[in-house]
């Protein structure tokens, strides 16, 4: 049974009562929430994942409500809870669906200390993972929306999950988020693409999540080898250009991008000593998402 | 007696956890996860070989906790190492507390503990000094406000918090066990006095065992949030079972040593506790040799009410109805506990009227 096997009425009715479990790859997910707009948007962007039975094993348990105070009635407010903990402050109520995706983020990051958690979008081609690491502005999500619509595998959008034994990427697929001048730019470059309700006016400007690609969220947990780690740039009127980088300043880049590297110790230097062994590392500037998939594609088949 | 958590009987005999379903082991996993025992709990069943028995949802998390509770451990010792660097000068024994003193001396309630800071005690004459070592070594003090630092200088028993710059390890210096304004006294130079060396941590020490315990107890029943209570009375119980065993007259000094310090209550109901949530093996005539510290039978019975409830896991599966008004009971009861009830008055009257106007806070 799949999330698309409910009328949004029935998942709105389940979400506010006992809740639904969704399977994301290995991982279960309970999420409950009164709220319309989590519904709506569960509805849509998370048609095609599967749902477990009411008695699964949940890794966690998130909910949007508002919070219970006067506030409801003048200007709504939506809060995300970890079980019952609190990590974020509450958020205007339009802003609820993001704030759903940024508190499964919060849990993947910090309370789950398994893997390597690096800050990366990660895609595959023929069980070759590439991982895009980089700070907020630089294009990451964009390229990585652009690279799923191309048939590249998405394993995620934010958080490349990286098993401290075998240095497998394990996928973590969901909906991308897209943020301000890249919402129009994936609606023009892939018209059929489906966008959620946008948010106006959140701490990152606009927000709007992008459906991850049906193939990707049904092979959601297969892993993956890390084979490429590329730094992208986004430059205005720039030829895409792939670069060399030397591998121990792309280890100092991953490690400041990495969420649990202090939390792992030993075992977080050596995870990514040895995925960047693995991998080749290369610095990225493009300005154009056509040739950017062309050298992408080329890199690929090399 | 209201009915063991879930937690608490998987914690009193882990070898159950055989007969728990996936829905048990995904509450399990809630319970002690915002208690701050999920790290104890995966330590216990890893000790005790019973990994092998959880499913692989489950166990993937107590995995996971065990690695966090592995670099903790190792970044306490650090932590420990360069306190011990910076204090080297100070002529009068640095003591270590609470989770610091358990992983320093390898103690079995040091197992799966996670920790947020680091606690020393050192003689009042030499507060000044210890602080402004501490200073040149890298540790600042944190709040900046004029009235909060005159609440911990002039009235409390420690120093205001202090952070370490580089590291953002936080660090509280205390030269007593209490507030100087609470109604018991313990005298902190008897516990300095008793106190014993760290192997290899020069010039570092550690409350003696049963001051440990007293401390401990101490602390415990003075606090005012129990959101980590349970992991609180699991330490109590794992030092009482380790130093019985070490000792065998340990159940006998006890009592003379809480008499001895003033700490007669507090030991009172870390025993009634113990025994009564986690079974601590506590002798019968121990229990009746400390009768005469209890309360009266109102309070008692109150008390009872109370500190079940403080002691069951946070975690809304184990709340009942007077759950949430036994917490805030309590929480007002360390207020009243440390200082007495006019400068009191004059602390949550500046925290209400004058506090929110500074625009630090």
């Amino acid at each position: 049974m799949n999330v698309s096997s409910f009328s949004t009425p029935e998942l709105a009715h389940k979400l506010r009562h006992t809740g639904i479990k969704i399977r994301i790859g290995v991982f279960t997910i309970h999420i409950q929430s009164p709220l319309p707009a989590i519904a709506q948007g569960l509805h849509l962007l998370y048609a095609d994942y599967p749902v477990e039975a009411d008695q699964a094993f949940a890794d966690f348990h998130v909910s949007v409500r508002h919070p219970s105070n006067l506030r409801r009635w003048l200007a709504p407010q939506a809060i995300f809870r970890f079980d019952n903990y609190v990590p974020f402050k509450p958020l205007p109520a339009d802003q609820a669906y993001p704030l759903l995706e940024w508190g499964m983020n919060w849990c993947f990051s910090t309370q789950y200390h398994r893997h390597l958690v690096i800050h990366a979008a990660v895609i595959e081609k023929n069980g070759r993972a590439l991982i895009l690491p980089a700070p907020p502005g630089s294009g990451k999500s964009t390229l990585c929306a652009a690279l799923a619509l191309r048939g590249w595998r998405l394993l995620s959008d934010e958080l490349t999950l990286v098993t401290p034994d075998e240095i497998n990427i394990v996928p973590m697929c969901r909906p991308v988020s897209l943020k301000n001048e890249s919402i129009p730019i994936i609606q023009n470059f892939e018209p059929s693409a489906t966008l959620g309700p946008l948010a106006l006016d959140t701490s990152k400007g606009t927000v709007g999540h992008m459906r991850a690609p049906t193939d990707s969220i049904r092979r959601g947990h297969e892993e993956a080898l890390p084979a490429w780690i590329v730094f992208p740039k986004y430059e205005a009127d720039a030829t895409a250009q792939l670069v060399k980088r030397h591998k121990a300043s792309a280890f100092m880049q991953i490690a400041e991008n990495t969420f649990n590297y202090s939390m792992l110790g030993l075992g977080g230097f050596n995870t990514i000593s040895e995925l960047v062994d693995r991998c080749d590392c290369y610095d990225f500037t493009y300005s154009s998402l056509d040739q950017a998939i062309a050298t992408f594609q080329t890199l690929s088949e090399a | 007696m209201r009915n063991r958590s879930l937690l608490t009987r998987i914690l009193v005999n882990p070898d159950t956890i055989a007969q728990l379903s996936l829905p048990d082991w995904d509450l399990l996993i809630r319970q002690a996860r915002p208690t701050n025992l999920l790290g104890r709990l995966a330590s216990l069943l890893a000790a005790q070989k019973l990994l092998a028995l959880v499913p692989d949802q489950p166990k993937a998390h107590l995995e996971a906790t065990l690695g966090v509770v592995q670099r903790q451990m190792q970044a306490v010792l650090w932590e420990v190492t360069c306190i011990q660097r910076a204090l080297c000068d100070i002529p009068q024994p640095i003591i270590l507390l609470k989770g610091a003193a358990y992983t320093a001396m390898q103690l079995p309630s040091a197992q799966g503990r996670l920790f947020s800071d680091v606690d020393i005690l050192v003689a009042k004459t030499q507060l000044d000094d210890v602080e402004l070592a501490l200073k040149i070594h890298g540790w600042i003090t944190t709040l900046h406000d004029a009235y909060d630092q005159r609440y911990y200088r002039t009235w409390m028993h420690e120093l205001p918090p202090m952070t370490h710059l580089t590291r953002q390890t936080a660090l509280d210096v205390h030269h007593t066990i209490l507030p100087e304004t609470a109604r018991m006294h313990p005298d902190p130079q008897k516990l300095i006095a008793a106190a014993v060396p760290i192997p290899g941590f020069a010039g570092l020490m550690v409350l003696a065992p049963i001051d440990m315990i007293l401390h401990s107890a101490t602390h415990l029943f003075h606090e005012g949030e129990f959101d980590k209570g349970l992991r609180d009375l699991s330490d109590l119980d794992s030092l009482l079972r380790h130093f019985s065993q070490q000792d065998t007259a340990f159940w006998e000094k006890l009592i003379p040593r809480a008499v001895e310090l003033d700490l007669t209550r507090p030991l009172y109901y870390a025993l009634r506790y113990t025994k009564k949530i986690l079974n601590t093996p506590v002798p019968a005539t121990i229990i009746q040799a400390t009768k005469p510290y209890a309360p009266g039978r109102l309070t008692l019975n109150i008390m009872d009410a109370l500190f079940t409830r403080a002691f069951q896991p946070r975690h809304e599966s184990c709340d009942d109805w007077f759950t949430r008004p036994a917490l805030q009971m309590l929480f007002v009861r360390s207020h009243w506990l440390k200082m007495p009830f006019p400068l009191l008055l004059r602390h949550l009257f500046h925290k209400a009227f004058i506090s929110p106007k500074d625009p630090h806070i």
